[in-house]
């Protein structure tokens, strides 16, 4: 179909971030005001922000397909992303915000031997950014390919197309202008929500028993036959034998993996102190709860007025939801909600791209490289710049071989699991742990970054035998898998976690235990802790 | 304005060379304030982490009783996992009184910190 106003919306859109954009250039320089918005963002907008930066194309696009195919078993992805936020309440943002000053790697490397430390922390960050950063540009594609079938512009042109509005943003921009493309991105979804919930419910007189119960009964094709299914119970995805472990592994990873995640993480750094980033904290999850709870509306609303069969040969399922918008609220809204992902793309890639070429230039080029000392003023910025451009690069090829069919959300979740794998026992121990060291920290990042990657690739996610007739979506690697699982947290979290206590156990580092007089602290005081700047 | 990038721990500031962080660590004030977060946060953590885990072992050992229908057809296992967001949102709000109070602890000992300072 082609859609006009939703081009129109696309191009309103991109022009009012490159504004954005702009102006944040004008604004900005220096370090930090490049890489931390020079700490004067309050905690409503950062708030925002962070449920911006979280709630990507997986959360708009990837989850109400997920809920419209697998029913409740989708539902827990919506549960799992808003209960993440309780960990980074209670044991994360406030001392990360105390002790580090652009990255996490700032944490881990207050006590430890910073080099090696910060080399694989730079890595792992590389690593989740780019799996996030691929979800976002599939779903970027897919979108376009839907809106604009009759334009002439292809999957692969929507991709290279929006990576390079990206690069833009963040090479321009920095900090100032994602923290507030993604401030007002996260208004526009929740409004998004807010109104297609309203359309759903309508079309049931706001009665929710009789939404419900045509949610109960839900027929599609399966192997052949039609099957009439109930979405509100439990088993549609996750059955035995492996379903049960299946489901405790994906709640492990993101009750972990969300307060590992460096691009949500360094936006604490944005704030002026520990109080404005806990509240900050209780501000993203009022916003992504609220969407939250709609969007177990919207997927079950997609089943209900599309159908897993009509979703599953129309678009995929990354565009349940924009076409459930143009059920429901005919085509001008189908324009809105699509734009409205697509600025939520936008935002998120830009968001990504800052987090992973912040980490590259402050932990690894100028700490690891350089041993801490910009030899050139502006010297990080720049660095930071050209990161950007090949991590965009980068993920953009990779999106391009995967194509549009691949769920966005199962995408992201290879991003997240390696943050709770690597990322979050790490950063956990090193704030809580006296006895924590460098042998510990090096082991465990390298052990949960390894396992994650080991059986992602062998998992059923990528390796699977598919009939020839299946075109869409077919397998990366087509053998038999060997790991059963599909969410590999339950093996990789305690590998990693247990590689940073038992190197740690074997090794003695006076020099680390003597420093976390100082790191609790500052942790627990705020004592010492950078200011607002720029 | 513009703070350079420094370098090893990334962090800088006027106290950081001059202050003795073993003391204040040992004082009486800090091992409190430590003391005080412990009894909110690890009975929270502990809560949340079972009553979240509940859900995916509800859903995942107990699928019969988790498809009861409670309300019409809304099931136990939905009511659950709304209940989620609720528990977090309260767990969110309990925290914020909490901390007003951690706050207050962590003044006092700033305060403290400076009047040394001053003193020296």
């Amino acid at each position: 179909m082609s859609n006009s106003p939703a081009v129109f919306l696309f191009l309103f859109f991109v022009a009012g971030t490159l504004g954005i954009t702009y102006w944040a250039a004008r604004r900005s320089q220096g370090a930090g005001a490049y890489f931390a918005a020079g700490r004067r963002i309050t905690a409503w907008q950062n708030g925002f922000a962070v449920a911006g930066d979280f709630m990507s194309a997986a959360s708009f696009l990837g989850l109400i397909g997920l809920i419209a195919l697998q029913g409740m078993d989708g539902i827990l992805y919506s549960v799992g992303g808003f209960i993440a936020f309780v960990t980074i309440l209670l044991v994360m943002a406030e001392p990360l915000r105390n002790l580090g000053k652009y990255t996490m790697g700032d944490v881990l490397a207050y006590r430890f031997r910073p080099r090696p430390v910060r080399a694989l922390v730079a890595f792992s960050t590389l690593t989740t950014a780019t799996f996030y950063m691929i979800a976002q540009m599939v779903g970027a594609g897919a979108l376009v390919n839907l809106l604009l079938a009759d334009s002439g512009i292809s999957y692969n042109m929507a991709v290279a197309g929006v990576g390079t509005l990206m690069m833009i943003y963040v090479i321009f921009g920095g900090m100032l202008a994602t923290t507030w493309v993604q401030i007002i991105k996260a208004m526009l979804l929740s409004i998004c929500g807010l109104v297609l919930t309203v359309l759903v419910l309508q079309r049931f007189h706001f009665r929710l028993l009789p939404f419900f119960e045509a949610a109960s009964q839900i027929a599609y094709h399966q192997k052949g036959q039609v099957v009439i299914r109930d979405f509100l119970q439990p088993g549609l995805h996750y059955h035995p034998p492996h379903g049960p472990l299946d489901l405790l592994s994906l709640s492990l990873m993101f009750v972990l993996g969300t307060a590992g995640l460096p691009h949500v993480l360094v936006k604490f750094y944005t704030v002026a102190d520990a109080k404005t980033a806990r509240h900050s904290v209780v501000w993203a999850m009022i916003v992504i709860g609220v969407f939250y709870v709609f969007s177990t509306i919207l997927g079950l609303g997609a089943a209900i007025e599309i159908g897993p069969d009509s979703i599953l040969a129309n678009g995929g399922t990354n565009m349940a939801g924009p076409r459930l918008a143009q059920v429901v609220g005919g085509n001008l809204f189908l324009a809105f909600v699509s734009a409205v992902a697509f600025a939520t793309i936008l935002a998120v890639v830009a968001g990504l791209m800052i987090s992973a070429s912040t980490s590259f230039a402050h932990d690894f080029w100028t700490n690891v490289i350089h041993q801490g000392k910009e030899r050139k003023p502006g010297e990080s910025v720049r660095v930071a710049r050209v990161a950007a451009m090949a991590i965009g690069v980068l993920s953009m090829l990779i999106a391009i071989r995967l194509g549009p069919a691949s769920n966005v959300i199962i995408l992201a979740t290879f991003g997240m699991v390696v943050a709770a794998s690597a990322n979050f026992p790490v950063l956990a121990l090193s704030i809580y742990w006296r006895r924590f060291n460098t042998a510990g920290a090096v082991a465990g990042l390298t052990a949960g970054l390894l396992a994650s990657l080991v059986f992602i690739v062998t998992g059923p996610n990528l390796m699977g035998v598919d009939a020839a007739s299946t075109t869409g979506g077919r397998h990366l690697i087509q053998a038999q898998p060997w790991f059963p699982y599909e969410n590999v947290g339950i093996v990789s979290v305690p590998l990693g976690l247990l590689a940073a206590i038992v190197a740690t156990l074997l090794t003695k580092e006076p020099s680390a235990e003597s420093m976390f007089d100082e790191l609790t602290v500052r942790a627990n005081t705020g004592l010492g802790a950078e200011k607002v700047s720029g | 304005m513009f703070d350079e990038m420094t370098g090893e721990n990334g962090l800088s500031g006027p106290s950081a060379s001059a202050t003795n962080w073993t003391r204040i660590a040992t004082s009486r004030e800090f091992k409190d304030l430590v003391a005080i977060k412990k009894t909110f946060i690890v009975p929270a953590c502990a809560f949340f982490l079972i009553y979240y885990f509940a859900l995916a072992v509800l859903v995942g050992y107990l699928p019969k009783f988790a498809s009861a229908r409670v309300i019409g057809t809304v099931t136990v296992v939905y009511l659950f996992a709304l209940s989620q967001f609720v528990a977090g949102w309260v767990i969110a709000a309990l925290y914020l009184v909490a901390a007003a109070r951690f706050d207050a602890l962590s003044d006092d000992i700033l305060a403290r910190v400076d009047e040394r300072k001053r003193s020296q």
